[in-house]
């Protein structure tokens, strides 16, 4: 039978040698490559993510500096004592000190030289400024116990009254403003996450209604041999999550390597007053393990974001047709 | 297996171009559809995969009424019907293989259950050095023949086949009807649309259902 349909259709073609079944194999795409403007979508992704993946660092960056600078403010107090006329500053440095060391609760008392508190300022005033004759305060650092907080009020209290002039300063007035800029920088990351991750899906759902336009013929051939919606929407998810992931990769790294940059760069001005106060505010601008994390978990998330908008979006189209 | 009840279509406001359409096919049945070009034969066959719907009367496939099905037994009902069309369309960015497996693959079969069986029935209709080519490099022979694999690779019970011997010559043309009628004594239900009167010639135990003006002539 088979060789009769064989000679009925072909009966002058030469029997060749057939390769073994296990030769063929489906390897292409049913949504053809070249059909989605993919390369422009590619660049649109890795614009975006990068853009994403700035702001999510920048969030991580500004959390975890003020997670560090609110960790070290809440361990420590310090006590001002600034210069009066008739007294000796460093008899009332002593007293203060003294006072501070027997309160329960504070681990430790060290007094800061002229020179160390006039070192205080360099990093705003740079170097190199003779500040002998200015009334620079004096301070002494306390380390307190985390466990066991001393009664900052009451010590605050008994300082003041043993030597007038002197301030007790709990940094809770610091703490409370970085905080609250903490949670504004990030809720500014946040909000520009969003748009960004918005454009993006603008820019996905877009390219697909093009791929679903350009590819009409294909998707009514696959519904003719008997394709569900949910078969062709698969495949068009396959198609664009895979420029997903090449366009987040792209994207993602770039922003590690700028952050990898950055850091590079951070040292090299580590040097400088500026350099100093920056890093002062923001460490030495490396990005944390959670850091890179977060920007991993972003490139996945574009992929699937890119792969799940285009099949829902397809479905759709197609459930629209077959109404 | 598939009937046609008072079938009427219209494109908007335009007059009806098919008008109460009213036929039977019987399982393992053979017919020729024919009639002169531009009579609805090509909108005949679309209504019956119900790329078209009627605009009115009712039409039963496989025992049921196509306008009762949800997208799902739609798509279940396509299954049971192979179509060769006139355009052969065939995917161009495909491999001939590719193409063959289509109706399998969109099935969500495991590609190994039918790679056997799509190499095998390329090499039965000729194309078995052919596998790993491109539609576009093939002849219009080839594209017919690869088109009718397409089609019978899922084994329908209904098979259409729309103008199937418009592309080849005439030596060609007996071969592939010989092809149909063989498929139709093992148990495949046949219709072939055609204005090829020579072609219908060539097997008179077909029924010939011929339309004109937008009705349907039955000849037993």
């Amino acid at each position: 039978m088979l060789d009769f349909l064989r000679d009925l259709l072909a009966p002058n073609r030469p029997r060749l040698m057939i390769r073994p079944d296990n030769a063929y194999s489906i390897k292409t795409p049913l949504v053809p490559a070249n059909s989605v403007a993919g390369r422009s979508l590619v660049m649109v992704i890795a614009i975006m993510t990068f853009l994403a993946a700035l702001t999510a660092g920048a969030a991580t960056l500004i959390a975890e500096a003020s997670s560090d600078w609110r960790g070290e403010a809440a361990t420590e107090a310090s006590i001002q004592l600034r210069p009066t006329k008739g007294r000796d500053i460093e008899s009332d440095l002593a007293t203060a000190a003294d006072i501070a060391a027997k309160t329960h609760g504070v681990v430790s008392v060290k007094i800061y030289s002229k020179a160390e508190s006039e070192g205080l300022l360099t990093p705003w005033l740079g170097q190199g400024l003779d500040l002998q004759e200015l009334p620079v305060p004096r301070m002494i650092v306390l380390k307190l116990d985390t466990k066991e907080r001393p009664d900052l009020s009451k010590l605050g209290v008994e300082i003041v009254s043993a030597v007038p002039g002197a301030s007790l300063d709990d940094h809770h007035i610091f703490i409370s403003h970085l905080g609250n800029m903490a949670r504004a920088a990030t809720m500014i990351s946040l909000f520009i996450f969003i748009l960004v991750l918005i454009a993006l899906g603008i820019a996905v759902a877009s390219a697909t209604r093009a791929a679903v336009a350009t590819n009409r013929e294909i998707v009514e051939v696959l519904h003719l041999v008997g394709a569900t919606d949910h078969f062709i929407a698969r495949e068009f998810r396959r198609r664009f999550s895979s420029l997903g992931l090449s366009g987040a990769i792209l994207g993602g790294g770039g922003a590690i390597l700028f952050f990898a940059g950055v850091k590079l760069l951070s040292n090299s001005w580590r040097a400088t007053a500026g350099g100093d106060q920056a890093e002062a505010l923001f460490g030495d601008f490396s990005l944390s393990l959670t850091g890179y994390g977060v920007v991993m978990l972003l490139i996945a998330c574009v992929a699937g974001l890119t792969g799940y908008l285009s099949q829902q979006i397809v479905f759709r189209h197609l459930q629209r047709l077959n109404e | 297996m598939l009937s046609f009840e008072n079938v009427g279509l219209r494109y908007g406001v335009s007059p009806e171009t098919l008008r109460d359409i009213t036929f039977e096919i019987a399982p393992h049945s053979f017919q020729f559809l024919t009639g002169p070009s531009g009579a609805g034969k090509t909108t005949l066959m679309r209504l019956i995969i119900m790329a078209l719907k009627p605009t009115r009367g009712i039409i039963n496939i496989f025992g049921k009424d196509t306008q009762r099905l949800n997208q799902e037994e739609v798509t279940a009902t396509r299954r049971g019907i192979g179509v060769v069309f006139q355009d052969f369309r065939l995917l161009d960015h495909l491999t001939l293989y590719e193409n063959v497996a289509l109706p399998l693959q969109v099935q969500g079969r495991e590609e190994s259950s039918y790679r056997a069986e799509v190499t095998e029935l390329l090499r039965w209709v000729g194309l078995g050095e052919r596998v790993t080519a491109p539609p576009s490099v093939l002849s219009g022979g080839e594209k017919q023949r690869a088109a009718i694999a397409r089609a019978l690779i899922s084994r329908p019970k209904l098979l259409l086949a729309d103008e199937p011997t418009g592309n080849v010559d005439p030596t060609m043309a007996r071969r592939i009807l010989r092809l149909f009628v063989e498929l139709h004594k093992s148990g495949t239900a046949v219709i072939i649309a055609t204005h090829d009167l020579t072609l219908m010639d060539q097997y008179d135990e077909a029924r010939r259902l011929v339309l004109a003006d937008g009705r349907l002539h039955i000849f037993e």
